[in-house]
């Protein structure tokens, strides 16, 4: 269903749309972002640098980019669709050639006042693209085997590419989108049992490849599934990070230790605290009480959406809704599963509250994509 | 391309439905998670806080500090004195070549010292301060100190060491502390925490080592918190140890500081016990050395020239050393003879100058024989074949009973190290250790303190005191711990007839007191302080039959190490004993000669506290004795403990 075959009369125009912005969800992303800016300056020890500030300016800006996204109507995103992939795409490529050297991965282009992550805008034009697909594709033909091998190719390209740099999370994370947006599309549910064999093939083949000439991931990431399955093996060595981040998580209790008193994050004994593992240093401070709030506050983002969509008249809109919201469930599922100790380190990061640059943008202007849908929706 | 009503519809419917399943599965995994954090922060909380706390506390020990020792009028004898060392904190050096560079302008570094430093910083964190150079001077720490601006993250840094102030005075008796090793770990069955501590010192060898429970005191310990690096952030909380005990000791020092002088040049011991308390006044023997060099870390030269000295400084001989006691023996074969009834004092023998026990011929030291002799006599004269004849009425076993009671062959309980038990032999001793029977010669040779009897100078001295008091005083060393009064020494009476000791006390006094004494030339002749005393001179070597026919061969002709021993016995004053001393000299010659005057000597020390008056002494000697007096009074302990001094 395309906006072609509705009035785009009713829509509002010029200034009176910031009224019809989905406010409830513009003031969750600030709640989100506020738990965020507060555990940055927690573990900065009660500093506003180096790590709270420079986000709360992002989190402006992003806000500010989300607003822009969302007046711009929504067709016109959609049209916009395959050339934003085509970017992304190339954007990818561009890493691998020029793309600095950080932390033992190429993921970044240095434009000189930030730091762009490609892989980050890739989840974002993926679901697009994917939305403008079978918005365009009558539904008759949508679990036809051709017009299914069109979207695995879409999919199946940017994430070789990100497994390539080599950043495992974002691969799993784009797979899982992109196979989330066909099933939402109504793809035959044979394909998925097909895929999902797949994938158990392919997991199949990475454990088989190790230690051969042909191996598929860096010895790194075959350790952090080694210490994911038993962590205990190598408690000071790659089982570390894990085992603290427990410790600091269980350690909370019901109310937590107090804000700035998770002897843990304080004293260092949890990695990356800023960013992959800031739930930590949040379930440590505030306990059960503050993580299973943060917890709330993303369901209540997620419910959000899919009311939104499903209430969406419109196709694309509807699929671009659902994808972004089923994305940002990927983001911090994957990574609160991690931190618990229930999936691998991966290297995801907490979505709205981690520090990072790209992370936080490319959010916003997916749930300013979100807005558009839910402003020029028909009526 | 437009699309039919229903297609619009069935597509609509497709995807609310399936959002609805998708929805409905994230919110199950959400579930699933907060289950899992559920789990986590409620169910496990005290398990993972009891984890974060140990992750984060970690308890250190506080040394505690080292009971000092005193001498029995409070002068010090160990101490714990500050002592300072250069400490480099990597992280605050910056490029540590450089500062070392500076630091060698200012003050003289040890190679091996340094490039351990070195080592050690390469291997732990670098906010660990690392000892550079210890037991450095008051002038380097001060020059540190001055320049400490251009000397960042050097700092002086000041602790406790062990200290002898008296130097080689006490080091036989005192001992000395050293680092605990591995060997001193696996010799004690459940080590103190404190044991862990690198370079914390312990009691290696005498007092010491032997009250080393008493003078280490408890630990404390501070609880602090830690980074995940180790480093210290704060310290939460800290309980003090507990000091060692103070030990105060019988001796005096100066009379220590003035039996050891007096030794020098001797292979020799000497001991001074108080008759009333049983106080062990003075503890000497040389040549000695100096403690501190232990502490500080002896060099293996130095060590190996003290291991290898023929004369053996480091034996403890006045405890460790045991002799055949000689003729200072005789008082206790007379003792048993009295006690068992078999003479009576006046009863005589007559000594050709020889006794033929089976078959055997044992000859008196005076080639032409004493003649008719009684008991007084004998002892004054030192006969032996008077002693001969008696043992042979009165049996070996009954003489070493006897010998046992006047504290000979047992060893004496003092808190020093390797203190012999010395040996008075039995029939059933020599069945057993030799698996041979006891022969009548065995008994002869015995009753002079010559075959298997074995004593110290302290056994000696004990022997003295209990003849002088009739009381078994027994020795102490140790005053009063952590201001606690030791039991006395005073001791019960030994249950000998007094008449019989009278007796003997009468020929002791005659030995030094009477013109035809043996001890004669070594009296007091101050009347409240006249003492009675015994001469002896065992022999080391047998005196073959060809050697007697050409004329025994004069001690001064043979080599050192086969020359007689020296030996004195003796207590004073001799209406009512105060001291009784012990003095041999190894291999010295005759007793009257090599031992009596040092004995003499103690004993006027004693007795007058200090200095004597040249009164006291034969009018003969006085010069002599001014003379030497002179020279000995002023001489120091060899003590060198301050500064560092490295071979």
């Amino acid at each position: 269903m395309s906006y072609l075959e509705h009035s785009v009369k009713s829509v509002p125009s010029g200034a009176r749309k910031i009224l019809f912005l989905n406010w409830p969800l513009a003031v969750l992303l600030v709640a989100v972002a506020s738990v965020g800016f507060l555990m940055l300056y927690s573990v900065a020890g009660g500093s506003f640098t180096p790590w709270a500030e420079p986000q709360m300016k992002r989190f402006a800006v992003g806000f500010t980019l989300m607003m822009i996204v969302a007046v711009i109507p929504i067709w016109f995103w959609r049209n916009m669709a395959a050339l934003a992939y085509g970017i992304s795409v190339l954007l990818l490529v561009l890493v691998e050639l020029f793309g600095a050297i950080g932390m033992g991965a190429q993921r970044w282009i240095d434009l000189g006042f930030m730091r762009l992550q490609p892989s980050e805008l890739m989840k974002i034009t993926l679901v697009m693209l994917l939305a403008a697909y079978y918005d365009w594709l009558p539904s008759k033909r949508t679990s036809r085997p051709f017009w299914v091998l069109i979207p695995i190719v879409i999919i199946l390209l940017p994430t070789f590419m990100v497994l390539r740099q080599p950043d495992l999370g974002t691969a799993i994370l784009l797979l899982a989108a992109g196979g989330g947006m066909m099933f939402l599309a109504g793809v035959y549910w044979v394909y998925f049992a097909a895929v999902i064999a797949a994938v158990v093939g392919l997991i199949t083949a990475v454990f088989e490849s190790r230690g051969t000439s042909w191996q598929l991931l860096k010895d790194y990431q075959f350790r952090r599934i080694d210490t994911f399955i038993d962590p205990s093996t190598d408690p000071l060595g790659a089982g570390y990070h894990i085992t603290q981040s427990k410790i600091a998580l269980g350690s909370g209790g019901w109310t937590g230790r107090g804000f700035m008193q998770g002897t843990q994050s304080r004293l260092n004994f949890l990695p990356e605290k800023h960013t992959d593992f800031i739930f930590t240093t949040l379930a440590e401070e505030f306990g059960f009480v503050g993580g299973f709030s943060l917890l709330g506050l993303y369901t209540l983002i997620i419910v959000f959406c899919v009311f939104t969509a499903i209430s969406s008249k419109d196709r694309f809109s509807s699929l671009l809704t659902l994808g972004i919201a089923f994305t940002f469930f990927l983001f911090f599922a994957v990574n609160m599963s991690m931190v618990m100790g229930l999936a691998p380190v991966v290297g995801v990061p907490l979505p709205m509250v981690s520090y990072g640059g790209s992370a936080m943008l490319v959010l916003m202007v997916a749930f300013g994509l979100v807005q558009s849908a839910h402003i020029h929706r028909p009526r | 391309m437009r699309r039919t009503k229903s297609e619009i519809e069935g597509s609509h419917r497709t995807i609310s439905r399936r959002a609805l399943l998708l929805g409905g599965a994230q919110l199950a995994f959400i579930g699933g998670l907060g289950m899992r954090m559920r789990h986590m922060q409620v169910e496990q909380a005290d398990q993972f806080r009891l984890l974060a706390e140990e992750n984060r506390i970690n308890i250190r020990l506080i040394a505690p500090e080292r009971g000092e020792i005193f001498d029995r009028n409070g002068t010090p004898i160990a101490q714990n004195v500050p002592s300072y060392r250069i400490v480099v904190v990597r992280e605050d050096v910056g490029d540590i070549d450089s500062a070392i560079g500076e630091l060698t302008k200012l003050i003289e570094l040890d190679d091996k010292e340094l490039e351990r430093a070195l080592a050690e910083m390469r291997r732990s964190a670098p906010f660990l301060p690392i000892t550079i150079a210890d037991k450095v001077t008051w002038e380097d720490v001060s020059k540190v100190a001055v320049n400490a601006p251009a000397l960042h993250g050097v700092t002086p840094e000041v602790g406790l060491s062990r200290v002898y102030p008296r130097g080689s005075d006490l080091a036989h008796v005192v001992g000395y502390v050293g680092p605990v090793s591995d060997y001193d770990l696996d010799k004690i069955a459940d080590p103190d925490q404190l044991l862990r501590i690198p370079r914390f010192q312990i009691g290696k060898v005498g007092l010491e080592a032997k009250m080393e429970d008493d003078l280490r005191g408890k630990a404390g310990a501070k609880r602090v918190e830690v980074n995940a690096n180790g480093r210290v952030m704060r310290e939460l909380d800290r309980r003090e140890g507990q000091p060692g005990a103070d030990i105060q000791l019988t001796i005096d020092h100066k009379l220590q500081s003035y039996l050891q002088a007096r030794l020098i040049g001797e292979s020799a011991s000497g001991v001074v016990i108080d008759c009333v308390e049983g106080d062990l006044v003075a503890v000497g023997s040389a040549p000695s050395f100096d403690p501190n060099l232990f502490v500080r870390g002896i060099s293996s030269g130095d060590y190996s020239d003290l291991l290898n000295n023929k004369y053996r400084p480091l034996a403890s001989k006045s405890v460790q050393g045991i002799y055949p006691p000689g003729s200072t023996f005789k008082m206790m074969t007379a003792m048993a003879a009295l006690e068992a009834g078999v003479i009576t004092p006046e009863e005589t023998v007559y000594c050709p100058g020889h006794l033929t026990v089976s078959g055997r011929r044992f000859h008196c030291w005076k080639r032409a024989g004493h003649g008719s002799i009684d008991l007084h006599n004998s002892l004054k004269q030192s006969c032996d074949v008077y002693y001969y004849d008696l043992a042979l009425k009165v049996g070996i076993d009954r003489i070493s009973a006897i010998a046992n009671r006047f504290g000979l062959g047992v060893r004496h309980d003092l808190p020093m190290s390797a203190v012999a038990e010395g040996l008075t032999p039995t029939k059933a001793w020599k069945q057993q250790t030799h698996g041979a029977p006891w022969r009548t010669g065995d008994t002869a040779n015995s009753s002079i303190g010559q075959g298997y009897m074995l004593a110290s100078p302290l056994q000696l001295a004990v022997m003295a005191a209990r003849l002088g008091t009739g009381r078994s005083v027994t020795p102490r060393l140790i005053r009063t711990i952590d201001g606690v009064e030791q039991p006395s020494g005073a001791g019960e009476s030994l249950g000998m007839n007094e008449n019989n000791l009278r007796k003997i006390r009468g020929a002791m006094n005659a030995v030094s007191n009477n013109r035809r004494g043996t001890g004669y030339r070594s009296r007091i002749i101050e009347d409240g302080y006249r003492m009675a005393g015994k001469t002896g001179t065992s022999q080391v070597r047998n005196i073959t039959k060809a050697e007697r026919r050409s004329g025994v061969i004069r001690n001064r002709d043979l080599p050192w190490e086969r020359r007689d021993h020296a030996l004195f016995v003796c207590f004073a004053p001799v209406e009512a004993p105060k001291y009784a001393v012990a003095v041999v000299v190894e291999h010295g010659g005759g007793g009257s000669v090599a031992a009596a005057p040092i004995a003499r000597d103690l004993m006027l020390q004693a007795l007058y506290g200090g200095p004597p008056p040249l009164e006291a002494y034969p009018a003969g000697d006085r010069a002599r004795i001014k003379e030497q007096q002179d020279r000995l009074q002023d001489m120091e302990p060899i003590a060198n403990f301050e500064g560092k001094e490295r071979a």
